[in-house]
């Protein structure tokens, strides 16, 4: 079977008396683009740093990279972060940008973050803080990347760009995944976009995981019903996750096996990814799906 | 060489969308046997896409006898659509004008007839999962009204 990327079990971080993350149990397989999504205070960039070992769990473990401890030595050599706001010395030259993360680093391929910037007509003389908001990203992103990581997080790596910096910038992600098979996390709103990015997805709503897995599997597990509301109430055959109530017609977006016969009267029609988010979203309520196992130790 | 295209508000799963784009430059003759597809990485690179859903997409055409990948070099388009013979598809399409004209004489509008084949196009491969394969439904409807 394949390692665990990241793997948490009762995962949970308080600030003061605040739970900003609780009893989040979860396990990501190595090998995707996974993206993290939740309303604001959901506790995302919690789960971020934890896994990143920026902040220490309150409760709970987290590891990361098949076992190893978030923070750990191992644990940071195989880990690329990118932090919300793309974090850079302003005042620092790219090529200062470049020695000095290739300093702090055991691990960094100079070769690879020159190419990649000449490539992106990004001038090394030029001062960090006076790049385009698109060039600041893919600097930070190219500094990550030289590390050659095996896990990439990205915490709203996308949040400020303009459309064709979004693009570009997701192209240089999920090619480095094509080219190296980097795993990559990431947070974000932006849950149109994820559709074409994203092949996992964790949804997290006030400080817990509600649904995990595959998107594929996910999809094939919901299936968006239309029929008439006089009907509605007696469906029974499955969990429904979200009602739309018109006077005459309902849609119920519920959860089934791929096989499940689709009630008489009723129309049946595939979800997408955005549409089964929002639904989640919209019911914080609605249950978590049993996700992929833990490695090794029982839950 | 294609190149492929997506269009976010179609509702066709990505993959599917790259799967039914090489099967409508085969129909038009603007990929033959022989020819290779677009590099994974490139895909990717141009549209900003997951890796997977092109692979899938890749794997998907292969299943279907389209497409063949040789190890280390690329994706090969290997076989020309089947088409139905020409007699039989002239006679396909009188039936087809009869019904259309039965149609549209009980008074249904265009967009009731393309709503009323969509609907029997879907009931018609779910009853006989298997059929469908070729062009998949989604790409064949609108050319039944076309």
């Amino acid at each position: 079977m394949n390692t665990n990327i990241i793997e948490a079990s009762g995962l949970g971080k308080r600030y003061g008396s605040t739970w900003a993350l609780r009893e989040c149990t979860l396990a990501i397989p190595a090998g995707h683009v996974a993206a993290l999504v939740g309303p604001n205070g959901a506790g995302k960039t919690t789960l971020l740093n934890l896994a990143v070992g920026l902040a220490e769990p309150s409760a709970g473990r987290v590891s990361v990279l098949g076992g190893q401890p978030a923070g750990s030595p191992a644990a940071l050599d195989g880990i690329a972060f990118v932090a919300q706001d793309t974090p850079l010395y302003r005042n620092v030259s790219v090529a200062d940008m470049l020695h000095l993360t290739r300093n702090l680093n055991r691990h960094f391929d100079q070769h690879y973050a020159q190419t990649r910037l000449s490539e992106l007509g990004i001038p090394l003389k030029r001062k960090s803080g006076k790049l385009s908001g698109g060039q600041q990203a893919q600097l930070a992103l190219t500094l990550a990347l030289a590390r050659r990581p095996r896990l990439l997080i990205l915490d709203e790596p996308v949040a400020m760009l303009d459309p064709i910096a979004r693009h570009d910038f997701m192209a240089s992600v999920l090619t480095a995944v094509a080219d190296d098979g980097v795993s990559v996390l990431l947070s974000s709103h932006v849950l149109a976009e994820l559709e074409r990015v994203a092949d996992y997805l964790v949804l997290l709503s006030a400080g817990q995981v509600q649904i995990a897995g595959e998107v594929e599997d996910l999809l094939a597990g919901h299936r968006l019903l239309t029929g008439p509301t006089a009907q509605a109430d007696r469906y029974t055959a499955g969990p429904v996750v979200y009602t739309r109530r018109g006077d005459a017609q309902t849609h119920l977006l519920v959860r089934v096996a791929a096989d499940d016969p689709v009630p008489p009267g009723w129309e049946a029609h595939p979800v997408g990814m955005e549409e089964l988010a929002l639904a989640y979203l919209r019911e914080p309520g609605a249950g978590a799906l049993p996700g992929p196992s833990l490695s090794g130790v029982a839950r | 060489m294609i190149e492929f295209r997506l269009d976010p508000a179609s509702g066709v799963p990505t993959y599917l969308q790259l799967v039914q784009q090489v099967e409508h430059a085969l129909r038009l003759g603007y990929l033959k046997p022989g020819d290779q597809l677009p590099k994974v990485r490139d895909v990717v690179a141009n549209l900003a896409i997951n890796p997977n859903t092109v692979l899938k997409a890749y794997k998907d055409l292969e299943t279907k006898g389209l497409a063949v990948g040789r190890p280390g070099q690329g994706t090969f388009i290997q076989a020309a659509l089947s088409q139905v013979a020409l007699p039989e598809l002239a006679e396909l399409r009188k039936s087809l004008l009869g019904w259309l004209t039965t149609a549209d004489a009980a008074g249904l509008d265009e967009d009731g007839i393309v709503a009323l084949v969509t609907r029997a196009l879907r009931d018609f491969y779910e009853r006989c999962p298997g059929q469908g394969g070729r062009g998949g439904a989604a790409s064949g409807e609108t050319e039944v009204v076309a």
